[in-house]
């Protein structure tokens, strides 16, 4: 896979990873703004409007029609956060012209119409249509609402929403329900403007097509993009929790009950030289099926269902995650620090180690053979300059000594804990 | 090892059949970086009765082809997991109602790895502590899932529409089912139905085909002796049970699950009979037909919706689920549609376009070699050839999508399952 890069203007660029292994060509165009309670929910609702129609192709019936002809291309919205900016996407992926039955180009009619849907939406008086922004207001709203089903990564969610607040990172890159049910036509609108005026603007494509012709795809159809725009991408990293560990509970009708836990890196992020170190460390402690967390918690204690770390690599986060008896909250959780302690005493295998930076390195290398995470990664990659690349940042992680695993196990501070408990009466005691 | 060549897709798949009855498939590609190997048993949640060793019939708990899946890992001197996340692989398995299947991606030391994962699956031990553990994570993860409304509300659809057909049955069990199973049960279940002649093994990446097989032959004991025969119940009616469930849970909006009823296609017809399915199913619900577009402007569905067709053996269905505000207007516009279609026909140019696209996003799934391996794996159970969809998709007309509009799309043939807000 050959990586290209090029600046199209100030705050506008295009990547290319160049390569035969995927039967299909993925194309992206994203739009990064600062994740702000503002227009948080503004720049969730706009994509989804955007797909309900074009001028060409005004309702999503004949939308979806014109993607169809192309073999069935996917083209969707998707609303990502990045540390503490939102990046409002569009993404299309379809079948390389090698497989289109009557021989035809794929990729150009594919540009074609994403940037007909970015750039060309249907008009009501000047604005989006107000039907379209009501429902997808709703719709949006209903969404945000539907956090909730997923009572895992809605632990993680309450539990990022107390432990960050009011920083940046805790706004919901969905937005706020309320200001999307209330949201009107022209003011969408005017954040729309905003949006293309001011974002900064990432073009990706992998497949097989040569970088110069992805080039003359984008600059025909994104044209009214290619203007230069200084939109900074930052991210507040705190280091150390602000105060005591802090425990929030909430309750809800559920059997099980969950068990998240927030922990601080000590500021090491993506682009710290130790972030190989924490990735292993993760990987040892939590972030695998021999980590410390499943051998013990889960196999040998029997204490959760799952119990797992992940971190978050820009914002310089470590989350634990369990499913738990609503009895064992306790014992959970203490068995759970237990094992990080064991990791920053240094009580660990060889071994351990060594089976910790291998699914790491596979983890890094399995990225490769996906195209939808070769994108996910270039994305991070060009908006923060930096997150290594792969081969390099594989090496570094093989590397890495146990030594190196118990300093960064020690920056590792807890600063709060969720759990969502079942109802009373509603569990065992 | 015998090639078949798909020159349509670019494709080339390495075969053979092992002398202990064992098929292996191999997907080579030289530009991946990974490794997949799936290995894979006819055996699922629904494969509750069947005829032991001695002739008798045996009736097992609910949930033991799961509960088995998790207890496989166990070996002799330790667990297989630990074994190959040493190598920093992390192997994984899933339960379906009709299959169990171990898998592992893997960058290196591939033959390392496949060794262990065909000597764990093959190679069973369990043991009275171990097994009463196990209880206690599966009972954990039974109430996870009867916790999450989706799963809730696929099992009370199949529950609905199947009368006497095992399908029905919940794949992990209950906490009740699963106190029943002991080491002896898993021992029978394992030896019935974990028969190489019953497996298959599909490895994608970049390996040399022989060596693959070379392994298999050496590390799969077993004799070619054929699986148990099980018991799938009484020849289940063309109508469900029951045409309306509902139940109440914390969830924002009611969610649904709408089933029709199939009939289970013939032998060497699976592949085509799918294709049709799936192909109705877009014409009603996909974003480019005029049903769906009108149930979203009314605000009777949202995006969050999906429709697909599903087989077993003795059974097949239609599904769509999703949230709405009114779903028993959702089945009941559904209907009207398929009616109106079965009589006047399905456009032309939609079918066409729909066909187009379909054809595309099966070429798109090709990407993963994790979803080229289960394919091919489940239909070499189903005695289908996965890779021919460019040349079958040529033969289906419209004609076979109307029949099927005609037949399951209708009253007698729907169920409804609701998991609506609590008050």
């Amino acid at each position: 896979m050959l990586q290209h890069w090029k600046r199209l203007a100030d705050g506008v660029e295009l990547a290319v990873s160049r390569t035969d292994k995927f039967k299909t060509g993925l194309l992206s165009v994203t739009l990064t703004i600062p994740l702000d309670a503002d227009t948080a929910t503004a720049g969730a609702l706009i994509p989804e409007v955007l797909g309900r129609g074009s001028r060409n192709h005004p309702d999503m019936e004949r939308l979806s029609s014109a993607a169809d002809e192309l073999y069935g291309a996917s083209l969707g919205p998707v609303v990502r956060q990045r540390g503490e900016s939102q990046c409002v996407s569009f993404l299309c992926s379809f079948i390389d012209d090698r497989y289109a039955l009557d021989g035809s180009a794929v990729l150009e009619p594919a540009a074609g119409l994403m940037g007909e849907v970015l750039l060309d939406p249907v008009l009501q008086d000047g604005v989006f249509r107000q039907g379209y922004v009501e429902l997808e207001g709703a719709n949006l709203a209903d969404r945000i609402h539907a956090r909730m089903n997923d009572k895992r990564s809605w632990a993680i969610f309450r539990l990022i929403q107390e432990m960050c607040e009011g920083e940046r990172y805790a706004v919901d890159k969905l937005g706020d329900a309320e200001q999307a049910q209330a949201m009107t036509p022209e003011k969408l609108w005017a954040s729309y403007r905003s949006l293309l005026s001011n974002a900064k603007v990432t073009f990706y494509y992998g497949g097989a097509a040569q970088p110069e012709r992805v080039e003359d795809a984008v600059r025909q159809s994104f044209a009214p993009l290619l203007s230069g725009r200084s939109a900074p991408v930052r991210c507040q990293v705190e280091a150390r929790p602000r105060g005591p560990v802090r425990t929030v509970t909430d309750s809800m009708d559920v059997t099980q009950g969950k068990l998240a836990m927030g922990f601080r890196t000590g500021g090491i992020t993506m682009g710290s030289g130790d972030y190989p170190a924490l990735m292993v460390c993760n990987a040892l402690y939590g972030g695998s099926a021999n980590s410390k967390l499943f051998v013990n918690v889960r196999e040998r204690l029997s204490l959760c269902y799952y119990a797992s770390s992940a971190l978050d690599k820009i914002k310089g986060l470590m989350v634990v995650s369990s499913g738990v008896e609503p009895a064992q909250f306790d014992r959970a959780q203490e068995a759970i620090l237990n094992q990080l302690d064991a990791v920053q005493r240094g009580d660990f295998t060889q071994d351990e180690l060594v089976a910790a930076a291998r699914t790491v390195a596979n983890g890094l290398r399995g990225r490769l053979d996906s195209q939808g995470q070769v994108e996910d990664d270039q994305l991070t990659r060009l908006l923060f300059r930096t997150g290594g690349e792969g081969e390099d940042l594989i090496r570094s992680v093989e590397s890495v000594t146990a030594d190196q695993v118990v300093q960064v196990a020690k920056e590792l501070r807890l600063d709060t804990i969720y759990r969502l408990m079942g109802k009373e009466g509603a569990c065992c005691g | 090892m015998d090639k078949l060549e798909y020159t349509a897709l670019g494709q080339t798949i390495s075969h053979c059949v092992l002398p202990n009855g064992l098929n292996v498939y191999v997907d080579v590609r030289p530009e991946y970086g990974k490794q997949f190997a799936f290995f894979a048993t006819r055996y699922g949640g629904m494969d509750v009765r069947f005829r032991g060793e001695d002739g008798e019939w045996l009736d097992t708990p609910a949930g033991v082809a799961h509960f088995l899946e998790h207890k496989t890992f166990d070996t002799e001197d330790g667990n297989a997991l630990q074994r190959m996340a040493a190598n920093g692989t992390d192997p994984n398995a899933f339960t379906s109602s009709s299959m169990t299947g171990y898998f592992f991606d893997g960058v290196r030391g591939l033959e390392d790895d496949l060794r262990t994962l065909l000597s764990f699956v093959s190679v069973p031990w369990f043991t009275p502590e171990s097994v009463a553990k196990e209880q206690g994570i599966i009972g954990q993860e039974i109430r996870m899932c009867e916790d999450d409304p989706n799963d809730e509300a696929y099992y009370r659809l199949l529950e609905a529409m199947y009368i006497d057909h095992p399908v029905r049955t919940r794949v992990a069990g209950t906490v009740e089912s699963i106190a029943h199973i002991t080491a002896d049960t898993l021992y029978q279940c394992h030896q019935a139905f974990y028969r190489p002649s019953n497996m298959v093994l599909c490895v994608a990446g970049n390996v040399d085909p022989q060596r693959v097989a070379d392994i298999a032959q050496e590390v799969v004991q077993g004799t070619s002796a054929p699986a148990a025969v099980v018991d799938h119940g009484a020849q289940e009616p063309e109508h469900v049970g029951e045409r309306y469930t509902c139940r109440t849970m914390p969830v924002s909006i009611p969610l649904f699950a709408l089933g029709f009823k199939g009939t289970p296609a013939a032998r060497g017809e699976g592949l085509r009979q799918r294709l049709v399915a799936e192909l109705v199913c877009d014409i009603l619900f996909s974003p480019s037909a005029p049903l769906y577009n009108r149930l979203y402007e009314q605000g009777l569905l949202n995006s969050s919706f999906s429709s697909f067709y599903t087989s077993a053996p003795g059974c097949a269905w239609m599904m769509a689920a999703g949230e709405s505000r009114d779903p028993e207007r959702v089945r009941d516009e559904v209907l009207k549609e398929a009616a109106r279609l079965g009589a006047e026909g399905i456009d032309r140019r939609l079918w066409d376009r729909l066909k187009k696209a379909a054809y595309g996003a099966m070429v798109r799934h090709l990407n993963s070699m994790e979803d080229t391996c289960i394919e091919l794996a489940e239909a070499h159970f189903d005695g289908e050839d996965y890779l021919s969809f460019p040349q079958c998709f040529q033969s289906i007309e419209r004609a076979d999508g109307e029949a099927l509009l005609r037949t399951w799309c209708v009253e007698g043939r729907t169920a409804l399952s609701v998991i609506s807000p609590e008050e």
